[in-house]
């Protein structure tokens, strides 16, 4: 019972948070409340009792990345005046096809049925043990060549990040 | 989940709350007398007998002094920048094992709040959020030397977080768990982390200098080159909170030493004396503060003892000395469990 008011109160509260970080004009400000985003999903990663994906969520996301961003857009110190302005056609055509996009979402989920999971769904899967288990026992080959991506991503960052290429 | 065991840890949580604040309080004088000590000077002798009431009235002081809030900073960020540093400095204590469990009248009583399977994690979640208040606080100020402060306080943590982390997933692999009551447990006598793992301990007591911000690792708060670094337009309690939490933070530090290489609450040859297991649990409490106080004082021993580092020695030190050298520790670890694997490998 008490989850199903904390899930209500997490999806309220994400969807305000989300919906702030859109409106607020000051992007400190945005940041901060995708801040405030992350740790309401990671709170539904709890609900699910998935608490790894939860702790990995912040630490990643919220603790890093986002560290990242702020520090980027405090050097930047992008505020009102340097915003550029927009015309009102630009405005009204992002106003069109954003709510056109909301329609499609709307119509394509009101006609969807339930998905059947066609395996019993294990509720301690989201535990550490068994994420290892799982990932490094039947999904090693995927796992392994994930890490490649990230390091060629790596790579690349390093090439970019040089002063001169000889 | 019985209503009693809920009262229980209310208790426990906000004991051990006020035992947090207790010790951060009296290590500002710890430092003042240290720093005193390693000075040849007296250091504070005037409020009570040997200046033990400095912290009172440190905090009288801080509590009476004007409020400023500068008319171009953003206010309500200026505002939740100490709060937010002050949050997740005392948010690290709940996964700390503080002693064995007690037992009274056939009712275990463990002496941590809670025990999460993921305790490693939340640790270092809760440290890597630490850095938002003192970037909040330094760009709501409106001022480049607090920006400064804020921008170097964060690519420092991010730089030192790898490293740390590095060292910890080391440990991890030799204990083979997360929880952190656990490994304080699995570390019985004399059987202490420190000699399995002592390149990881290194690697990870000079990152938590870097993380809590104290010297040779104070540059965002380097008063030679930045005023006062991200606090300078901060005054009253606002500031009396960010130096508060470093006190937290550098008592929290000395408690995960503890507990991850200096057996927590354990002690040798103290089974052999004790074997009630309530008095057990008080003595552990005991023997883990005896470590902590310990290292608190080698905190503020390398203060008052090294010079700053320079930026550029730092990212240095950072980059191209720990994560390679914690990497190395980590293969070195991996090699070792798998020793008799290699062998049939190689030899068979």
């Amino acid at each position: 019972m008490i989850t199903t008011y904390l899930f209500y109160l997490l999806s309220f509260l994400a969807i305000m948070f989300g919906s702030m970080v859109v409106l607020s004009k000051n992007p400190v400000h945005s940041v901060l409340y995708l801040v405030l985003t992350f740790f309401t999903i990671a709170g539904h990663y709890v609900l699910l009792n998935a608490q790894f994906l939860a702790a990995v969520h912040v630490i990643v996301y919220a603790g890093a990345i986002m560290v990242l961003f702020l520090f980027v857009i405090m050097l930047l110190n992008l505020n009102k005046e340097t915003e550029p302005h927009k015309s009102i056609w630009l405005k009204a055509s992002a106003a069109v096809a954003s709510g056109s996009l909301l329609v499609v979402l709307v119509g394509s989920l009101k006609g969807a049925s339930t998905i059947q999971s066609i395996n019993a769904f294990n509720p301690n899967i989201g535990l550490i043990e068994n994420l290892g288990t799982t990932l490094f026992r039947d999904f090693l080959l995927p796992f392994e060549v994930s890490s490649i991506l990230l390091l060629a991503a790596m790579v690349g960052a390093v090439m970019l990040g040089k002063k001169s290429i000889k | 989940m019985t209503l009693s065991f809920l009262i229980y840890k209310v208790i426990l949580v906000l004991i051990i709350f006020a035992i947090t604040l207790l010790v951060a309080t009296y290590s500002t004088y710890a430092e003042r007398k240290i720093a005193a000590f390693l000075q040849d000077r007296i250091g504070p002798d005037r409020a009570g007998p040997f200046g033990i009431l400095q912290p009172l009235a440190d905090a009288v002081k801080m509590f009476m002094k004007e409020e400023m809030i500068p008319s171009v900073s953003n206010r309500m960020l200026f505002i939740i920048g100490p709060g937010v540093c002050m949050l997740t400095a005392c948010m690290t204590g709940v996964v700390i094992p503080w002693g064995p469990s007690m037992n009274i009248g056939g009712t275990e009583y463990p002496l941590q709040i809670t025990d999460l399977n993921i305790g490693i994690l939340y640790l270092f979640g809760v440290i890597s959020l630490g850095v938002y208040g003192i970037m909040i606080g330094g760009w709501a100020s409106n001022n480049k030397f607090s920006l400064l402060g804020a921008i170097r306080a964060s690519s420092q943590m991010i730089s030192y977080e790898v490293a740390m982390g590095l060292s910890i997933i080391a440990l991890v692999m030799t204990t083979g768990t997360l929880s952190l009551g656990q490994i304080a447990a699995d570390q019985p006598g004399a059987h202490w982390n420190v000699f399995i793992q002592p390149l990881g301990f290194l690697i990870f007591i000079i990152c938590a200098f870097a993380e809590t911000n104290r010297a040779p690792f104070d540059l965002p708060e380097c008063e030679t080159e930045l005023v006062g670094g991200y606090h300078t337009e901060y005054s009253s309690m606002k500031l009396g909170f960010f130096l508060f939490a470093e006190y937290i933070n550098m008592f929290i530090s000395s408690a995960v030493i503890s507990t991850f290489y200096f057996g927590g609450y354990n002690m040798p040859f103290i089974a052999r004396f004790v074997h009630d297991p309530n008095w057990l649990a008080v003595l552990g409490f005991v023997f883990l503060f005896t470590k902590i106080s310990f290292f608190i004082f080698v905190f503020m021993w390398v203060r008052w003892t090294l010079p700053r580092f320079r930026y550029d020695q730092l990212m240095n030190l950072g980059w191209k000395v720990l994560i390679p050298l914690s990497i190395l520790n980590l293969v070195v670890t991996g090699g070792w469990m798998m020793r008799m694997e290699i062998y049939h490998f190689f030899i068979k």
